[in-house]
């Protein structure tokens, strides 16, 4: 198998006028954790949509796991049971407990039995610590709990990648850590990962890669080390400098 | 000499009270109650429509009332479905059908049915069939909006999640969006079942027989024979049984679902 997962080449979005992504180049190898870092606004999160097509692009190409995705005869519901996705607003089915929200879709897209279905659902509450919670539905949990529950059920499926589109933004602070710790977890498994993050402590220590965007363009990118611990670029740095820092800078003081 | 706001209130209350006892006492010493009471309360009369008015009537208006329902319902579905289609005939012919069957008397869709459907399809019906197309054809179309609305009250992020995990649209529609939407219609959707059941009452022209009479078409017959208006009181208290306990179901569901639902967009 190749080690590259997924490749992005070209990719250009627009929300009617306005370009969102420019020409974005990126390659995430098997195994690696690439963080995506940047400014609100800067195009991160739909670069990220555009790697499970929740975001149709505009031009270029992206291939995932060898499948082409942009090519227009592309199967993409089958090509979307190998990418897991977690949303920043957890997104759990909210009629269904925390078993059928990690069942339903083993059920009814991958057709696995109730029995085989219900075991990797187990399997991945374990790994996130929420065996106890099987019954509980999504509005009796935290926040924390929810994230937790959302990534066991997109491990469910048995990706090959996982999507994070700001996983932690919604959380209240104090449970940053137990979902944060549960992908921590994965990335020392060696899942592959993508994630569109806040956390800079995270990047740094988990990261292979981090990737810094503004302006829908990839400004900076290589090992955390450094491009979070010694940036090249001013714009990386002035950011850098206002999300490590936020107290020290006004508005229109940058670095 | 001027007022204070606080003694106007209180004299407007006074007057208030005022009014309503001269009111009920001009009612009470100018109505003829005895004659009411034998107008509205011949306990004989009360007595003879026993059993038939809850083994008959209430009875068929209860099925008519369930199979109106289940097809409006259904049909209903379709209808918001349509309105929602990315296919633009499908749109039209869905806002033409509720435009039209809201916006006419029910009574006329029925006799048009009666009436219409044999000659289309040059076949008679069995009544209950009939009775099912015509109460559940207007229902659908009040039902309609009101699925349609609660489809797009299910957040956008539901259906997200369920694409990202490779669920078609159809299936994230089927599995996820539909579960909810009715979750988030149950009290509407108990009132226009009330309404269903009070436009039950129009079924009467159908010409039935009389072990197909429902509540309406039964008091009216009782009326026929009998010197009284009780017939019509009894019937009207029957639909009460039915109505009430759903309007307060109706309003169970809306406390217990309305406070969350707020912060849906």
């Amino acid at each position: 198998m190749s080690d590259i997962c997924v490749e992005i080449i070209g990719l250009k979005k627009s929300f009617g006028p306005l370009e969102v992504l420019k020409n974005i180049d990126l390659t995430v190898n098997r195994g690696d954790v690439v963080c995506i870092i940047g400014p609100s606004g800067s195009g991160k999160s739909t670069l990220l949509r555009c790697v499970n097509l929740l975001e149709e692009p505009n031009g270029g190409k992206i291939t995932v796991n060898g499948t082409d995705l942009t090519d227009p005869d592309v199967d993409i519901d089958r090509a979307r049971t190998k990418i897991g996705m977690v949303f920043q607003g957890f997104n759990l089915f909210s009629h269904l407990n925390v078993l059928n929200n990690l069942m339903v879709a083993q059920r009814k897209v991958l057709k696995r039995s109730e029995s085989q279905a219900r075991e990797v659902a187990l399997r991945n509450l374990d790994r996130v610590g929420l065996r106890d919670k099987v019954a509980a539905m999504p509005a009796q949990l935290s926040g924390g709990q929810q994230q937790r529950a959302a990534i066991a059920r997109a491990l469910s499926m048995d990706p090959e990648v996982m999507l994070f589109d700001e996983p932690t933004s919604a959380l209240d602070p104090e449970l940053v850590g137990d979902v944060l710790g549960v992908m921590r977890q994965l990335a020392d498994e060696g899942m592959t990962m993508l994630v569109v993050t806040h956390e800079m402590q995270f990047a740094r220590e988990v990261a292979d890669k981090v990737i810094f965007m503004d302006g829908g363009y990839i400004v900076e990118e290589g090992p955390a080390a450094e491009v979070i611990g010694n940036p090249q670029e001013e714009r990386t740095q002035s950011f850098l400098a206002r999300v490590l820092d936020p107290t020290h800078h006004g508005p229109k003081d940058p670095v | 000499m001027a007022m204070s706001k606080r003694k106007r209130a209180e004299y407007i209350r006074y007057a208030q009270y005022g009014i309503l006892i001269v009111v009920v006492l001009l009612v009470a010493f100018l109505a003829d109650w005895g004659q009411i009471r034998r107008a509205f309360f011949n306990t004989d009369i009360a007595a003879s429509m026993f059993p038939n008015v809850i083994t008959v009537a209430l009875k068929n208006t209860i099925i008519y009332t369930a199979l109106g329902f289940a097809f409006g319902l259904a049909l209903g579905l379709v209808l918001a479905l349509m309105k929602l289609s990315t296919v633009g005939p499908y749109r039209w012919i869905a806002t033409v059908y509720i435009e039209f069957f809201r916006g006419v008397p029910a009574l006329l869709v029925f006799i048009g049915i009666y009436y219409g459907v044999p000659i289309a399809f040059q076949m008679q019906f069995p009544p209950l069939t009939t009775v099912m197309l015509a109460l559940g054809g207007v229902g659908a179309a009040y039902m309609a909006e009101t699925i349609r609305a609660g489809l797009q009250a299910v957040p956008k992020g539901q259906v997200e999640a369920a694409r990202s995990l490779g669920m078609s649209s159809g299936r994230a529609m089927i599995t996820i969006v539909i579960p909810q939407a009715f979750r988030i219609i149950l009290p509407p959707l108990t009132n226009e079942l009330i309404l269903l059941t009070k436009d039950s009452s129009l079924i009467y022209i159908l010409g039935l027989f009389r072990e197909q009479y429902e509540l309406t078409k039964f008091g009216r017959e009782t009326l026929s024979r009998s010197p009284s208006l009780t017939p019509i009181l009894i019937a009207g208290l029957c639909y009460l049984i039915i109505t009430l306990p759903l309007g307060y179901l109706s309003r169970y569901l809306e406390k217990r679902t309305g406070g969350k639902k707020v912060s849906v967009v």
